[in-house]
Parts: structure tokens; sequence; C-alpha cells
């Protein structure tokens, strides 16, 4: 009954969804205030059927109901709750409808905080974002249904993919969907603006807040991916330029361009054709990923959807949302006026650097992940791209953005001193400078990059610390007078700062990791034991051990630096009873920010094993950054300004959703 | 759920999951086993997805692995061993394709989108002073102005 219920949610909210595609626009043309209002209501009821449709299937998993086929596909009667509850979207089905809830989430929030949106503006944004709806739960309930019975109930289920059975699968998803999904409203935005063809520095307040809220989540959830692949796959890389992977950093590239155009939008009503155009972008590309890893066109997702109708309807979505929006685009944009003038020299003209910048990291990405796609349907023939190709071409892309990051803040809005702006980043260059020094000459001979890489890492955290240092005077004034002028700078300026900061430690863990990381490949009989820089680890032997739904075989290690016990690592080889499946389960010890990193192969008859062993210096610190560019956003997004609506043309807005 | 769709292929692969590199493949010369490592690392095992045969623990990988050390002992050079395993495998096995007509794309597009942007914002530059000037107040709106703030020195 209940998997019924679920279904019969779903197709309610698309009954919703339809009526709301339609009423709020008709209202907004015939000047109808209750049509437009109705679009709030259907978007908060529609929420609340697609949340009950996913509750549905959670419930369906919990109680391992093996009728219905999604969850015996997925799930085991011995699994732990935990992984009875995230299997609800480790699989293809549950991750679109996880995908739709989000969705429906963001929708409903633009209808309950927009409360002080213009009603045109708001009607529209929530028609388009209806749209957005309809082709997807069309395309759950005619591709993907989750909710389909089995005729003959089998008594136990097939369990979910071992690689799948950790913490992981239930932060990581979810974060990246509202990352992608998050962009969305953007979109909405953006579309709503072309088809009134107005749009002011207001539309940039309104719709700031939520391209954060995205950008933040997908930060995280990038990460959190990052991280758990480094684990996981065993062999300690942490980002392998996996089209998957590459899938979900585009929107991020895009979505931190619109980030910072949006923000010289709101201030000086500039670059309004080209923000719009990211925020139709920036979802896109959204959409793009869901289509690549969907519907199988990647070699990668054999274990996903390999069925092409499934990929023919993602592809129709796709082509009917960026071919429209992109024409809406063409047809409207030259009805918008373009505003405030600036010098090349000025934060508007960083901003700008910026996005160019970053809009090119984002299409050689693109390239690189299509390419040998259209190449062999185009030819037949078959090239790869991979890690060596994407290092070459990012990295010279994105060393100049991180040169010129740090002056950015610093430089005055409309007209900018380049060479005042370089003295007060004296402090930070020369701490740059010392470090290059140093490294050079700790290294000399070996690394040629490695002190490059340090000091740019070095000036972008200086430079984020002598922005602060320099806006709220604490050096040059009295103890009181800066703590009042650190208090009253507003939280977006302490967010940049902190964003740029968590880049700066990102780079530094990036660098640390790739030239300084060690390696040792050996084979050890029990007793023996290895060196791994100044790390003394010894085999004690293997051990057996009995887990829920698995058998471990656990390699002890005992770990000594300078004579000392400092713990125990137990790396394992994990077979799945359900699947019959082995997956290397990694030991992982944390020692500041840098960690040990133990992987086993498997054990011979003389109980000796192949052993791998990584030092990985700072590597902490690739997440922690990450964490801190999020802590960044959280700032911002927590600024007055973005509650307090604008002055003048936002008079309307007095208090704007704070996300 | 991108990365999981990748752990879910890669896990496909690794039904009996071992180690990558294993002790016994390894060259006694740690120069010429850093070369070894530092070539697999270019190469990609073609029966993985995205995987470099240094990563991958495929009978396939295993077998390139060995064929590069053989090489290598032999005395070929990094670029005599690449060579050979294309005419062997195909283009298909670099992992950086090598610069070519049809991959001319691919490599262009990062340097052209960059040289083409900054054009565009330049022209964009050149042309807005101009215009910045035109949108300025000429000597009689400066006069006006002056009048309708009620002073002589605006």
């Amino acid at each position: 009954m209940i998997p019924e219920l679920g279904h019969y949610a779903l197709v309610l909210a698309l009954a919703l969804a339809l009526v709301q595609s339609v009423a709020p626009i008709v209202g907004v043309r015939t000047r109808d205030d209750a049509l437009m209002r109705l679009g709030s209501s259907t978007a908060l009821v529609q929420f609340g059927f697609v949340a009950f449709a996913f509750a549905a299937l959670v419930t369906s998993y919990l109680t391992s109901d093996f009728s219905v086929a999604n969850v015996y596909e997925n799930s085991h009667s011995l699994m732990p709750t935990i992984y009875k509850f995230t299997s609800t979207w480790g699989n293809h089905e549950g991750s679109m409808l996880l995908w739709v809830l989000i969705l429906s989430l963001f929708g409903a929030l633009v209808a309950a905080f927009g409360i002080n949106l213009p009603a045109t503006l708001k009607a529209n944004v929530l028609a388009v974002q209806a749209w957005i709806a309809s082709a997807f739960y069309l395309f759950i309930l005619f591709t993907s249904n989750p909710f389909l019975r089995l005729a003959n109930p089998p008594f136990e289920g097939r369990a979910l993919n071992p690689v799948l059975q950790d913490p992981g699968l239930a932060i990581h998803p979810p974060f990246l969907y509202l990352g992608y999904v998050g962009f969305s409203i953007a979109f909405s935005f953006a579309a709503a603006a072309l088809i009134e063809g107005r749009i002011d520095a207001a539309w940039a307040r309104f719709v700031r807040p939520w391209i954060l809220v995205a950008w933040m989540a997908l930060t995280l959830g990038i990460a959190m991916g990052s991280y758990w692949a480094y684990y996981e796959l065993g062999w300690g890389g942490w980002w392998f330029w996996d089209p998957v992977e590459n899938a979900s950093l585009m929107p991020w590239l895009a979505g931190t361009a619109l980030l910072h155009s949006a923000v010289v939008m709101e201030k000086r009503n500039a670059l309004k054709i080209w923000t719009i155009l990211l925020a139709v972008l920036t979802f896109s590309l959204s959409l793009i990923g869901t289509f690549l890893v969907r519907s199988g066109v990647l070699t990668s997702v054999h274990a996903f959807a390999n069925d092409p109708t499934r990929g023919i309807f993602i592809l129709v979505i796709l082509v009917v949302f960026i071919g429209g929006a992109l024409g809406l685009f063409a047809w409207r944009a030259p009805l918008l006026k373009q505003g405030g003038l600036f010098a090349p020299i000025s934060r508007e003209g960083a901003l700008v650097l910026n996005n160019l910048f970053l809009t090119t990291a984002c299409l050689t990405v693109l390239v690189g992940t299509l390419y040998p796609i259209a190449l062999e349907a185009l030819t037949g023939e078959k090239i790869s791209v991979g890690a060596p190709f994407f290092n070459l071409t990012f990295g010279p892309v994105f060393i100049p953005l991180l040169l010129a990051m740090p002056f950015g803040p610093l430089l005055a809005w409309k007209r900018g001193d380049i060479y005042g702006v370089a003295q007060r980043l004296m402090a930070a260059g020369a701490l740059a400078i010392l470090a290059v020094a140093i490294v050079l000459v700790a290294q000399y001979g070996r690394a040629t990059l490695a002190p490059f890489g340090i000091g740019l890492a070095v000036f972008v955290m200086g430079g984020a610390v002598s922005d602060m240092v320099e806006r709220t005077g604490v050096f040059r004034l009295p103890g009181a007078t800066a703590r009042a002028r650190a208090r009253g700078l507003p939280r977006s300026v302490w967010g940049t700062a902190a964003a740029h900061f968590g880049i700066g430690l990102t780079l530094l863990g990036i660098v640390c990791v790739t030239h300084w990381s060690d390696e040792k490949i050996v084979e050890l009989k029990p007793g023996e034991s290895t060196i791994v820089r100044h790390y003394h680890l010894t085999f004690e032997g293997i051990v057996p051990r009995q887990g829920p739904n698995y058998r471990d075989q656990i390699a002890k290690f005992t770990v000594r630096s300078g004579g000392a016990v400092v713990g125990e690592m137990m790396p394992s080889k994990r077979t799945f009873v359900a699947r019959d499946m082995t997956t290397t389960e990694s030991a992982l010890m944390t020692r500041g920010v840098s960690q040990l990193y133990i992987s086993i192969g498997d054990a011979r008859s003389d109980g000796s094993i192949a052993v791998r062993i990584y030092y990985k210096p700072l590597v902490l610190l690739i997440w922690l950054g990450a964490v801190v560019m999020a802590f960044g956003g959280g700032l911002s997004l927590s600024d007055r300004r973005l509650r307090v609506g604008a002055p003048k043309p936002a008079a309307r807005a007095a208090m704007q959703p704070a996300e | 759920m991108r990365r999981v769709a990748a752990l879910v292929f890669l896990l496909a692969l690794h039904i009996v999951p071992a180690l990558a590199v294993t002790p016994d493949e390894m060259l006694k010369d740690p120069a010429l086993e850093a070369r070894a490592r530092a070539l697999s690392k270019q190469l990609r095992c073609m029966v993985c997805q995205n995987e470099t045969i240094d990563d991958s623990d495929a009978p396939l990988a295993h077998d390139i692995r060995v064929l590069v050390r053989d090489r290598l002992t032999r005395g070929d050079s990094d670029k005599q061993v690449i060579d050979f395993l294309v005419s062997r495998y195909g283009e298909f096995i670099l992992l950086r394709p090598r610069f070519e007509w049809r991959t001319a794309v691919l490599w262009g597009v990062a340097p052209g989108v960059l040289v083409i942007g900054a054009v565009t914002l330049f022209v964009i530059w050149r042309r807005r002073p101009a215009a910045a000037e035109a949108a300025g107040l000429d000597e009689a709106e400066r006069r006006k102005l002056a009048d309708y703030l009620g002073s002589g020195d605006s």
C-alpha cells in the first residue's frame, strides 16, 4: 500500500506542477493576483507530495519490502539501518527521486521566503521552476519509477553495492544535489527576468542568497566526494578527472563565476546580460552532468542507467531547457539595459578577469570531457582524455586566476589604484617570496615547481589576511578601534576573505601531497617492519572479524614514531556475503593534518601480504580548505544586506530571504 | 551521485581487488623504476574507465606494466616505449592525446577562449571610455546643475 501511495503522491505532484507551469504566467499576463499567488500554494503542496513519495520509498527500504523491485535490487535485510536508509538514493530511480525532492524543496522555499519578491517576478520564477519539475516528474514516472512491484516477491534482497555501503553515501549525494538543483533557482530567476524583459540590481540581490546556498552545498558535496574516493578507492588519489567528477566540477566553476558576476550586478548594476547568461549556463551544466551520468553515454556508467530511453528522455529535457533558455536569451537580452561603467583596473575589472578565467577553465573541462565521445561518434576513432591532459591545461588557466585573486577585494569599485593595492599586498608578497626561497633551498635540485606552488598558496592566504588587516586597521589603530571596525564590517567582507583563504589552504594541501607524498610498496610477513618517512610500521598478522553483513580479514599494523607506539592501523579485505564481493578497506591515521595511509593486497599462503603505504603530508588541508570556503559562503549568506532589502529599487522587498 | 557512479563502475572491475603495482613487478634499479612509474601514470588501462595502468589492478594493466619495465630494462627511451605501445594498442592508450589535427580543438580551446575573451574585453574597454565621456555632463549641463544646486562651485 505504501509504495502505491508514494507513486500516487508523485502523480499528484506532477498535476500540481503542470498547474503551476501555466497559472502564474497567465496571472502575470492578465494581472490577476489570485492566479499569480496560486504558484506559491502549489509549490508548497507540491513539495509536501514529493516529500511524502520520498518518505514512502524510505519506508519501503527501512522495512525491507522486497516486493518493491527497487528495494529488492538495492537492499538486504542484514544491512545496518543507516545503509538501508541511504540505499534509497544509492541507485538510479531513488537518486532521481532525491533530485526532484530537492527541486521541489527549493520551489517551496522560494514560495515561503520570497514574500517580498515583486509579485510578477515571483510568479514567473515559480512557473519556470514548475516547468523543470514537470519534466523530471515525467522522466521518473515514465522511465524510472522506483515504486514498481515484483509479482513474486523474493525473500531476500540483492544488497546495496558494497562500495556504497559507506557513510559517504549519506552526505555526498544530498549535498551534491542541493548544489546542482539549487542552481535551478538562479536559472528560473534568469528566465523570469528575460520573460519580464526587465532586470535591475535588486534582481541580483534577490537571487544571490540562492546562488550562495547552491554554491556552498556543491563545494561541500564535491569535497566530500573527493575524500570518499580518497579513502575508498585505495590508491590515495583525491581527484581523478573522471567524467563523473568533471560533471560536478563544471557547474561549480560556472557557479563560482556566477557568484562573482552577481556581485558586480548588485553593487554596480553592470554585467547584467553576462550574469543572466551565466545563470542559464550554470544550471545547463548541471543538466548536462545529469545527462552524462544518467544516460550511459559515458562508458563509466554501465553500472547505472544503460537504458537508451532514459538517455533520450534526458537529452530531450536538456535540449528543450538549454535551447529554450538560450533562445529566450537571444530574443530578450537586447531589451536589457547596460548599467554602470568602470575602468579596466577596478573591482569590476578584477571580477571580469575572474569570470574570464573561470569560464575558460570550465570550457576546458567541458571540451575535455565531451571530446572523446564526440570524436568517437563522428569518426569512430577512440582517444583518451585523462588526468595528464587536464593537469596540463587546467593548471595554466587557474594559476593566473589565483595570482590575481588577492588583488580583487582590495581594488576600489569603478576605478582602482593597482599600485596602491600592490603596496598593501607587499607583506603577503614578501611572505610568499620568502616561502619560495626557503622551499627552494630546502629542496635544492629536487622539486622544481613545488616552491612556486607553496609561494602561490602563501600569497593567496596572505592576501586574504592582508585584506582584513587593512580593513580593520588592526596593526595601525588602537585595539578598541580595530575591534569596533572589525564588528562594523559587513559579514560578506569576512566571507570573501574566508573563502579566498580556503582556496589557499586547498592549494597548499594539493602542492604538498603532489610533491612530497611518500609511497612504499612492499611485501611483509607477520612480524616484519618497514619505514615510511619517520614512521616505523610493524605488520602483526591477520585477524578475522565478523561484521553485520560482511567478513573482514584485518591486517594489524603497529605504528611507532621515535621508538614510541603512536597507534594501530587496521586495513582490511572485506567480503560481502550477499553479493560475494570483496572490497579493500584502507586504514588512515591522522597526524595533525597529515595522514598515513595503508592499503593491502591479497594474503599469500605463507601469511605475507603486499602492502601499499603512503605518507600524505598536509593532505587534510585539501578538504579543510573546501570547508573554509563553504564557511565563507555561510558568512556571506548571513550578511545583513541579504536580509534587509535594498533601500530604493527594492523597497518592496524589505525582508529578503536569508536562505 | 557522480562519484558514486564512478565507484560502482570501478568496483565492477575489481571483483577480486589486489594492489595495482605489486612488489614483484618492481625493478631493482630505482631510477628505472621511477621512470616506469612516471610512464605508467600517462597510460590508460584500456579495459578500465579512466584509470591509469599505475592505479589499475586489471590483468591487462599488469601486463602493460611488465611490458613497460621490460622495454625500459632493454634500454628504450621513454619516447620509444610510448611509440611502441601506441603502435601496438593505438592512441587510446594515451591519457594525454598527442597534438594532431583531430585533437586541435581539444588542445586549442583553453588558449583560444582566453585570447578571444581577452580581445573581446579589450575592444569593449577601448570603446567604453568614449561612451563614458559622452555620458558625462557637458559645460551647459554642468552650469544648469550648479543652478539647481543653488551654488556656483559644483
